[in-house]
């Protein structure tokens, strides 16, 4: 029970993992901070409750204290932002490049999935275009070009760590590489209307064998 | 005009009150302690229908589509036999939101407590502008009876969340809401103008009319907090109006200001509501901060721990408010290089509030604490806000928000930080009853409410954490529907019967009360032995307040266990000779 990032989801992205040792610092940076706070408040509540014939420390503060924990704080906080930074550069920033492309286009209460077909080049004939449905390699770097035919959705692989909103008028890059074969939900994380809850996908990740196979199912004269 | 001439013609224009009538003292009054007093129970029946909307929302997700016991009653569309749709399920989460935070926290933490206390603490006889008071509550009243009627315009309340995400909001088409969301903007755009009215007299009243000897740094912090929370809603609040006016242009004018066909932008909504949305988080929680040191410093018979930096660090929360709303949207496609900058400014802006935490602990070391019911409220705001305040260091992180953004983490965090503030103002309530209504609650039947309340608030918004780092999204009608969901079904009927069983925990606060109002014990001037001036005036104190003449102030707020006297503590407008080192 104490352990709660136990309930997180199975990783099975390559940067989700970074994502998750960087939660447990926060956890147990955090969960000392409380554990002192709460320990102290409760062992000044029995220490300095109130008794007969003793009365109150006449004290209006303690500078040297006050610049201690002002100072220690504040250097632990910017030291989290610091370790945060370069991490999300790579999730958000350095997209490392890939030549496997999809789009995917939200609508209510809908994932519009793109697939380029053989030729590798979206806008062509052999474009393929399936509803809820991602199938992608195993160890393979994604990008994904995520836009909206209406409203603001939230492109959300909880097992990738992978979250971002879809905003109508814009195009946005996301990329994920996934390190397990298996099925993963694709739920929608921002609200949407009255189809919100619901709206989800499925994301495939095939070993690249089966990937071979599924390429052939689906463009058989290629 | 000198300032010292300019406080004493102040007073004088309020020194003069007439027996009124009916009407003029209990309804149309300019007298800020009924003015408070309005405000409370407006804000005390808001939280009620605030909280029954949060009971229904609790139901859907630990029993998903199975009826609501004993609403078979509500017509279609609204339910379906009892069954709440998601269109109504979406109405519900939004109307939550909404009246908990602008008719229940702001009526009662600002609208009453600001009111009544402002005057009372600083040695004044009124707000500056009673008649502007008396219609920011009217004007507030109003707005309340616009945003209940939404309930009942075909299509529904609104159900765009309260955070009305465009373009969402901007098209009826898209949530099937019309008129519904039409009353919620023309309602939050008439209760902005109730609070800008409120912010413009407290700011006036706490600049030009505090008694003679009352200094800044002699404020209660109370007072303190009221006014930076006043002068974050001038400044928030038109921002706020201007893009409430913009999405109802949208709606009703088809202009286009975040629909993209039209050459808009969604993310222009998000930015505009969030540098209001960000300050008004700090709205909603500073009065409380200012409760709690006020309580604590008062039970703990001690000075309050660095003064001087409590009010800075609220000076300074002020000011960073105002650069921190980007971590609203991380990923809402916002260039990443802003997060980086977010997430700094955000991570600064924790430091303000440790500091007051720490000042808090500094409070009760060598203190001599009483239990009173008060103190027990302001101690659990303290523990409730160290855990919003913890947990709101993972979403600051921007990689780690990329996966709990939008999920129940963060409904924890926010409930331990907004919801928490019902400890600040439980303690207020407490505390100031014998003041506002000249009677004492019942102190077994607060400790009970307390301890329920306590228990079952943390049973019930504590295990959300959980969910929220399974992944579980928030605002989603039904989890059965998504398979990586439906394990944690177990955890969310256990949230749903504490939240019952928080609900119920209020029957014994809602008994005091009303004992409290009708047979309660008289109370004294003075019952806690507190410092600040409010002490002085009798209970509850009469329409003008002070009798012929205006008390003078000769300290600070907190000269508590003050060396060399028989008493514990030194009210601040009695003038007694202290050793040098006391004088604050």
């Amino acid at each position: 029970m104490l352990d709660m990032l136990k309930w997180l989801p199975e990783n099975v992205s390559t940067y989700g993992g970074e994502i998750d040792h960087l939660f447990y610092i926060i956890y147990y940076i955090t969960g000392v901070g409380f554990l002192l706070v709460a320990v102290g408040m409760v062992a000044f509540l029995i220490m300095y409750r109130q008794r007969e014939g003793r009365r109150a420390t006449y004290l209006h503060g303690n500078t040297a204290i006050e610049v201690t924990w002002t100072v220690v704080t504040a250097v632990i906080f910017i030291v989290l932002a610091l370790m945060s930074q370069p991490l999300w550069g790579r999730v958000k920033q350095q997209v490392p490049p890939s030549n496997f492309q999809l789009r995917v286009t939200a609508k209510q209460f809908n994932w519009e999935i793109v697939y380029p077909g053989p030729d590798g080049k979206f806008d062509t004939a052999d474009d393929l275009m399936m509803n809820n449905e991602m199938y992608v390699p195993v160890n393979r770097v994604i990008h994904v070009f995520l836009a909206s035919k209406d409203v603001i959705h939230s492109f959300f692989l909880p097992h990738l760590r992978l979250k971002q909103d879809t905003v109508p008028g814009r195009v946005i890059q996301a990329w994920f590489e996934a390190t397990k074969p298996g099925r993963y939900e694709i739920p929608c994380a921002e609200l949407c209307g009255f189809g919100h809850s619901g709206m989800k996908g499925w994301l495939t990740v095939y070993s690249p064998e089966e990937y071979e196979k599924w390429m052939k199912q689906q463009w058989p004269r290629s | 005009m000198s300032e010292a001439g300019g406080v004493h013609a102040a007073h004088a224009a309020h020194g003069h009150h007439e027996a009124l009538g009916f009407w003029r003292t209990y309804v149309f009054s300019t007298d800020h302690k009924m003015i408070g007093r309005q405000f409370f129970f407006l804000g005390l029946f808001m939280l009620v229908i605030g909280g029954l909307l949060a009971m229904l929302m609790r139901w859907q997700l630990g029993w998903p589509e199975r009826p609501v016991p004993g609403l078979a009653w509500v017509p279609e569309p609204f339910m379906i036999e009892g069954i709440i749709p998601p269109e109504t399920y979406n109405s519900l989460f939004t109307m939550h939101a909404t009246i908990m935070i602008f008719f229940a926290v702001m009526p009662i933490m600002i609208g009453c407590f600001g009111n009544f206390l402002i005057p009372l603490m600083i040695g004044a006889r009124d707000m500056a502008f009673p008649v502007l008071n008396m219609l920011s509550f009217w004007t507030g009243a109003l707005g309340g009876v616009v945003m209940l009627a939404g309930f009942f315009v075909p299509g529904g309340h609104a159900a765009g969340g309260w955070t009305a995400y465009a373009p969402l909001t901007a098209k009826a088409v898209y949530t099937g809401v019309d008129w519904g969301q039409n009353l919620w903007n023309i309602s939050l755009i008439i209760i902005g103008f109730s609070s800008l009215m409120g912010a413009i007299n407290y700011i006036t009243t706490i600049i030009n009319m505090r008694a003679p000897g009352m200094t800044w740094f002699r404020l209660p912090l109370v007072i303190w907090s009221l006014f930076i929370t006043s002068i974050l809603l001038l400044l928030a609040l038109p921002v706020f109006t201007a893009a409430l006016a913009m999405l109802l242009s949208d709606r009703m004018l088809g202009s286009h200001f975040f629909l993209p066909e039209g050459g808009g932008e969604p993310l222009l909504w998000q930015h505009l509501f969030w540098f209001f949305g960000h300050p008004e988080v700090y709205v909603l929680v500073l009065p409380a901060m200012g409760v709690t040191s006020d309580v604590l410093s008062t039970f703990s018979r001690k000075p309050i721990f660095g003064y001087r930096a409590m009010a800075m660090s609220m000076i300074s929360i002020g000011f960073l408010s105002w650069v921190v709303w980007g971590h609203h949207m991380f990923i809402s496609g916002m260039n990443p290089v802003l997060g980086n900058a977010f997430m700094m400014s955000t991570m600064v802006i924790a430091v303000p509030s440790a500091i007051k935490t720490f000042n808090w602990l500094g409070t009760l070391w060598g203190g001599s604490i009483r239990f009173t019911t008060p103190m027990l409220n302001a101690l659990a705001f303290v523990m409730i806000f160290v855990i919003g305040g913890l947990s709101g260091v993972f979403m600051a992180s921007t990689p780690v928000d990329i996966f709990i953004h939008d999920t129940y983490f963060i409904v924890a965090h926010f409930h331990y930080v907004v919801a928490g503030i019902v400890f600040g103002m439980f303690a207020a309530i407490y505390y100031w009853f014998p003041k506002m209504f000249g009677r004492m609650m019942n102190e077994t039947l607060g400790k009970i409410h307390f301890c329920l309340t306590f228990t079952f608030f943390n049973a019930t918004f504590f295990p959300m954490h959980f969910l929220g780092v399974a992944g579980h999204m928030r605002r989603i009608w039904n989890p059965l529907q998504y398979e990586f969901l439906q394990p944690l079904q177990g955890m969310n009927q256990f949230i749903s019967v504490s939240a019952f069983l928080l609900a119920l925990s209020q029957v014994p606060f809602v008994i005091n009360l009303v004992w409290g109002l009708c047979a309660g014990k008289k109370a004294a001037e003075n019952p806690w032995h507190a410092n600040t001036l409010e002490w002085a005036a009798p209970s509850p104190p009469p329409h003008g307040n002070w009798g012929e003449t205006i008390p003078s102030v000769h300290h600070g707020p907190y000269e508590y266990s003050v060396p060399n006297m028989a008493e514990d503590y030194l009210p601040q407008h009695q003038p007694l000779a202290v050793p040098a080192a006391a004088a604050h």
